[in-house]
């Protein structure tokens, strides 16, 4: 054997190993898939969810395919999203803080949503039995929260086009902008009925179980193309990941980059927000894993970063159901409890 | 003879500070031109402008006789290879950071020709043992060798080296310049190197251009390097003494 084949099949096998690591998750996610459609207050035995899965005439069918597979799937296809925003995110804005969390649009969201709720009346809300706080008009606070969301980040790409400002500039307006709606929200609570309180603050809670056929479709609708088009610029990013100048200098539009992928990850999060509340965590955590695992190459890191995204919010809601079973609690709380020390042990043990 | 690349009249300002002014000059396959001069002076500027990294507004530049305005970015990665001053590293390894000067000629993904180009580059330059190491792990003289492979695979008619021995041991230092020379002269490539090692400049470059305040203050041969050159252009006074055939640049002590 030559040396050349030496290298090139070497590097091959290394690649391989990529995929490998892929497939891994792959499997683990089907094996939570699968443990979650049994885990819920309805206690299904495996034949009933394989028999409810077939036949829509079988007893446990309506709880699978109205309740509990829209569930998953909502968490799946957001922890997707997720994942690839704050791949890109990071990357484009050459910053390991970068997130959809920390550009201010899930602060954003949440005053759309408590604007809607307490200045259009959205939420005159009905409490009933132990957790529901029902929003009366689910569709307008939706629309309000995802309106909220696109503000503040198109503000902030718009300076970034005119003034042509730095990514680090672009990070802090974020900071600036959360702060802002921040305030805004506690403005508007502060004159707010107890009620309507109760229900800005449940929506920030978020959780996957919100999310209906109609919402699950529109999200993957969205995530595929937004998914193709970051999968096609998977070389532009990783010239980005070795220097401004360098990539530059190889031919990448670095200007038109950054903007199309904030405003591309900034579109899919205001949506996923909007839908389903602020789920932090998840957009941080699930590209520096993978960054660590796999390394910088965006042709595994961005699948990657998809799929382990979809596996903690999916684990994180199977918990959220199971663990305090019959009260569920919202998926939120529990990605920043189980993310952030498995974020701690992985920033420990691979320190660099 | 038929110029590789040509610079006419340019300038360039950050705002209202002029920073190149009234550039000229001309280059010719297989060159191997140093650019001297002062920090400031304008050497990385000019440099940018070249490859159109920075937009200059006055002035043309052509490369192969087309205007680099009416060239795309991808276009003219093709035709001139860049390497910065300093360049990140990351969690890739050194084929993938090689590979990535392929980034000009790939849609979505890499060719197997884009492979192949890689992996002779890699053998080129020495760096076949570590085409599977992380480029973080590698020292300052390695990763010289990989963003200049980089360059190199980019196959440019152009390479525009700023600096690139500035972080070098003096082995390195011998090692990367050497590289240059002898890679320029087999693929018939222009080199454009930024450099402040005068000595080194002077043991490997055929040509020479001196910036001072932006200008062109002098440019040709090795003849155009001389003490009273030295003085004018950095502020130095210097022998200039030739030993085995290359002339050296020694300080005046005091």
């Amino acid at each position: 054997m030559s040396f050349k084949d030496e290298t090139v099949s070497g590097y091959k096998s290394y690649l391989r190993n990529k995929l490998y690591i892929g497939a891994v998750l792959v499997v683990a996610l089907t094996v939570t898939i699968i443990f979650s459609i049994k885990v819920g207050a309805a206690n299904l035995s495996v034949y009933e969810i394989l028999n409810g899965l077939v036949n829509s005439q079988a007893a446990g069918a309506s709880i699978i395919w109205n309740i509990r597979i829209p569930r998953i799937l909502a968490a799946i296809i957001a922890g997707c999203c997720m994942g690839i925003e704050g791949c890109i995110m990071q990357n484009v804005l050459r910053n390991p803080l970068a997130s959809p969390y920390t550009m201010g649009i899930s602060q954003g969201a949440a005053f759309g949503a408590a604007f809607a709720i307490i200045v259009l009346g959205a939420g005159a809300l009905n409490s009933t039995q132990a957790d529901a706080v029902i929003v009366n008009n689910p569709y307008l606070t939706v629309f309000a929260a995802f309106l909220g969301a696109m503000i503040g980040v198109s503000i902030i790409l718009l300076i970034a086009r005119v003034r042509s400002v730095t990514p680090e500039a672009m990070i802090l307006a974020g900071v600036a902008m959360s702060a802002m709606f921040t305030a805004g929200t506690m403005f508007l609570q502060y004159f707010a009925s107890d009620t309507q309180v109760a229900a800005t603050v449940f929506w920030t809670f978020g959780d996957v179980g919100r999310a209906v056929w109609s919402d699950v479709w529109i999200m993957f609708i969205l995530l595929i193309p937004a998914l193709a088009y970051f999968m096609y610029h998977a070389w532009d990013y990783n010239s980005l990941e070795i220097g401004e100048e360098t990539a530059k200098g190889l031919g990448v539009n670095t200007d038109r980059i950054r903007l199309h992928g904030m405003l591309i990850s900034s579109f899919t999060s205001a949506v996923t927000v909007a839908f389903l509340g602020v789920i932090g965590f998840v957009g941080l955590i699930a590209p520096h894993i993978m960054r660590r695992i796999i390394g910088t190459d965006h042709r595994f890191l961005i699948p990657t970063s998809a799929i382990l995204g979809a596996l903690i919010l999916l684990v994180s809601d199977t918990v959220a159901r199971a663990i305090l079973a019959p009260i569920v609690l919202p998926v939120g709380i529990i990605t920043s409890f189980l993310g952030a020390p498995l974020f701690f042990y992985i920033i420990m043990k691979m320190g660099r | 003879m038929k110029m590789v690349l040509s610079v006419d009249k340019v300038e360039f300002s950050y705002g209202k500070a002029n920073i190149l002014k009234d550039i000229n000059f001309k280059v010719k396959k297989g060159d191997f031109v140093s650019i001297l001069g002062v920090n400031g002076s304008g050497k990385s500027t000019l440099m940018k402008c070249i490859n159109r990294i920075l937009k200059f507004k006055e002035g043309m530049i052509f490369v192969e006789e087309r205007d680099v305005r009416e060239m795309k970015e991808i276009e003219i990665a093709r035709k001139m290879g860049y390497v910065p001053q300093r360049s990140e590293t990351g969690f890739i390894t050194v084929f993938d950071a090689v590979l990535l000067g392929r980034k000009p000629y790939i849609k979505w993904d890499v060719s197997s020709k884009d492979i192949e180009l890689t992996e002779e580059i890699l053998k080129v330059m020495n760096l076949e043992e570590y085409a599977l190491r992380y480029i973080n792990e590698l020292s300052g003289g390695e990763m010289q060798k990989v963003v200049i492979a980089r360059a190199l695979v980019q196959q440019p008619r152009i390479l525009l080296l700023d600096e690139p021995t500035s972080d070098l041991d003096l082995k390195n230092q011998l090692e990367v310049m050497k590289l240059i020379k002898e890679v320029s002269c087999a693929q018939n490539i222009a080199s454009i190197v930024v450099m402040h090692d005068i000595n080194l400049a002077l043991r490997y470059s055929d040509k020479f251009i001196v910036l001072k305040d932006g200008q062109v203050f002098t440019s040709g041969g090795r003849e155009v390097i001389t003490p009273e050159l030295i003085k004018e252009a950095y502020g130095v006074d210097v022998h200039i003494k030739t030993f085995e055939g290359v002339p050296l640049v020694i300080p005046k002590s005091q």
